[in-house]
């Protein structure tokens, strides 16, 4: 599966389609303008798999991830989580189904207006029926566990790149989602840093059940975490399997892109 | 210029569709009461001090020109009344409304547009939150509660910087200033002229909204919004008070007299 298909994308998702993916996305053209960002784009995430997609920047790797969550709309095509059609659901089940996933930001996104530890709590408050006190010891005990556990009441703008970046995956992960969605972890941390949040991430494959979808340019870290490996390149996927597959690609920008030791 | 025309019209028929959007979702359950009463004090009670500044230091110059034309008739003695007709009917409601279109305006246009550039609002929409309903609407209700409160405190502080200035030119007393200030005063006065800053609110809120909301081009986008949030917002009100005064003398003939 690691070749492009002559003239077209490789599919794996139309060939072998599982019947419990926890993401699946079928045939996904999208484009802004006259710009096609997406063209045909299939593919599927089994649950509990750690999926990492791959390519160079303005691919529309992060639009991918922006399907998958319902921020935006296909122009054509599906996108099915966990067997529900994300693509046609509105309001109260478009929002049943967006609990089910978190989703780290780039820059993080934390809300700027409220304390760390209360970003952790947020979801919490919208979608539990937890009293006071268990949503702080719940927020706590998610902000413990990315190393922040002091950080309770700092204000995001009082936290470097790679402390926002801990909360901001404390804030993902505050109802337990299925599904992670992670957009280029890595991005403008320094290795360490970055090392961490791909030891946090590695820590929650290996505690099993959490299906990870990842946008990186990071290939060590690409090699690492994921078990299933796309590149996606001018809207479409010219390459996808392990990443021993990818290494080995007769598509010499997959080879390049994988041969490469960037981080960042 | 025509590009230009047609880009005017797009952003009106979108601006129009989010208003009625606005409009709708705020009578519809499910309501942020939370959110809505934190922004009704961070909208609201945080502009009282501007509002109560402003309004007494309005009444003292209101009262110092109204002097100055009343004296040449000998008519002194209607000053207070002049100047609290003057306040309640029109001077109180727009100065409050433009004030407000500053301070809210700017504030509305820059926040959401800040969060637009940073993700934060589709953080919310990630999180399973509507977010045109928890920062939108909530927004919305917040600014149409607030206005006619602060409108009511500007008439207020207008005439209490009136009396200040009578007191000190002749020695009037508080209780004769207010007993005449009121005495030409009707409820057709104060209620329509006071309850039209609800649409001001209503023309602020979501302007602003709809400028931050709709952001693009990072942080010069945020500065562009926040500006056109408070010149749009101005001028919306200033020529929705040309409608509303036209349906106020329609609807209670009184208020004309």
């Amino acid at each position: 599966m690691s070749s492009p298909r002559p003239g077209g994308a490789v599919l794996p998702a139309r060939e072998h389609v599982p019947a419990r993916a926890a993401v699946r996305l079928d045939g996904v053209t999208k484009s802004f303008g006259s710009l096609r960002v997406l063209d045909a784009v299939s593919f599927a995430v089994l649950p509990g798999c750690a999926f990492i997609i791959l390519g160079r920047s303005g691919t529309g790797k992060s639009v991918t991830l922006k399907h998958i969550i319902g921020l935006v709309q296909p122009d054509e095509g599906r996108v099915f989580v966990e067997g529900d059609e994300i693509t046609a659901l509105r309001g109260v089940e478009l929002s049943r189904v967006r609990r089910k996933i978190g989703f780290l930001f780039q820059n993080a996104a934390l809300f700027d207006s409220i304390s760390v530890g209360e970003n952790v709590a947020f979801p919490l408050r919208r979608h539990t029926r937890l009293s006071d006190a268990e949503i702080r010891d719940r927020a706590v005990a998610k902000l413990e566990a990315v190393g922040l556990g002091q950080e309770y009441d700092k204000m995001p703008a009082d936290l470097s790149g790679g402390m926002r970046k801990r909360a901001g995956l404390a804030r993902a992960l505050a109802l337990d989602p299925p599904i992670l969605l992670v957009d280029e972890p890595s991005a403008g941390l320094d290795p360490v840093t970055a090392g961490e949040i791909d030891d946090l991430l590695f820590g929650l494959k290996g505690n099993g059940g959490t299906t990870l979808v990842i946008v990186t340019h990071n290939i060590p870290s690409a090699k690492r975490l994921g078990d299933e490996l796309v590149m996606l390149h001018q809207g479409r996927i010219v390459a996808s399997g392990s990443p021993e597959e990818l290494q080995n690609s007769d598509h010499e920008l997959v080879r390049a892109f994988m041969s490469s030791q960037h981080a960042g | 210029m025509l590009d230009r025309a047609g880009a005017l019209l797009s952003t009106t028929g979108d601006l129009s569709v989010f208003a009625m959007r606005a409009a709708r979702e705020a009578v519809l359950p499910p309501y942020e009461f939370k959110e809505t009463v934190r922004q009704v004090y961070e909208l609201g009670a945080r502009s009282a001090p501007l509002i109560a500044v402003s309004g007494f230091a309005v009444g003292v110059v209101l009262s110092m020109h109204t002097r100055a034309s009343l004296e040449r008739f000998g008519a002194e003695a209607m000053i207070p009344a002049g100047l609290a007709m003057a306040l309640v009917r029109e001077t109180g409601p727009l100065t409050a409304g433009l004030l407000l279109s500053g301070r809210i305006g700017a504030g509305i246009g820059a926040e959401l547009g800040a969060m637009r550039v940073t993700e934060q609002i589709d953080a919310l929409e990630a999180g399973a939150v509507d977010s045109f309903r928890y920062l939108v609407v909530t927004r919305v209700v917040a600014c149409i509660i607030a206005l006619p409160i602060l409108t009511t405190l500007m008439n207020f502080a207008g005439m209490l910087g009136g009396f200040l200035a009578e007191a000190a030119a002749t020695g009037m007393s508080l209780q004769l200033y207010f007993t005449r200030a009121f005495s030409l005063i009707a409820v057709s006065d104060y209620l329509p002229s006071t309850l039209k800053t609800m649409v001001f609110g209503f023309i602020i809120a979501t302007i602003s909204s709809y400028l931050g909301f709709t952001t693009s081009s990072g942080t010069e986008g945020v500065g562009r919004a926040s500006t056109q949030a408070v010149v749009m917002s101005s001028v919306g009100i200033i020529v929705a008070n040309v409608v509303l005064v036209r349906l106020i003398f329609f609807l209670f003939p009184g208020a004309a007299g």
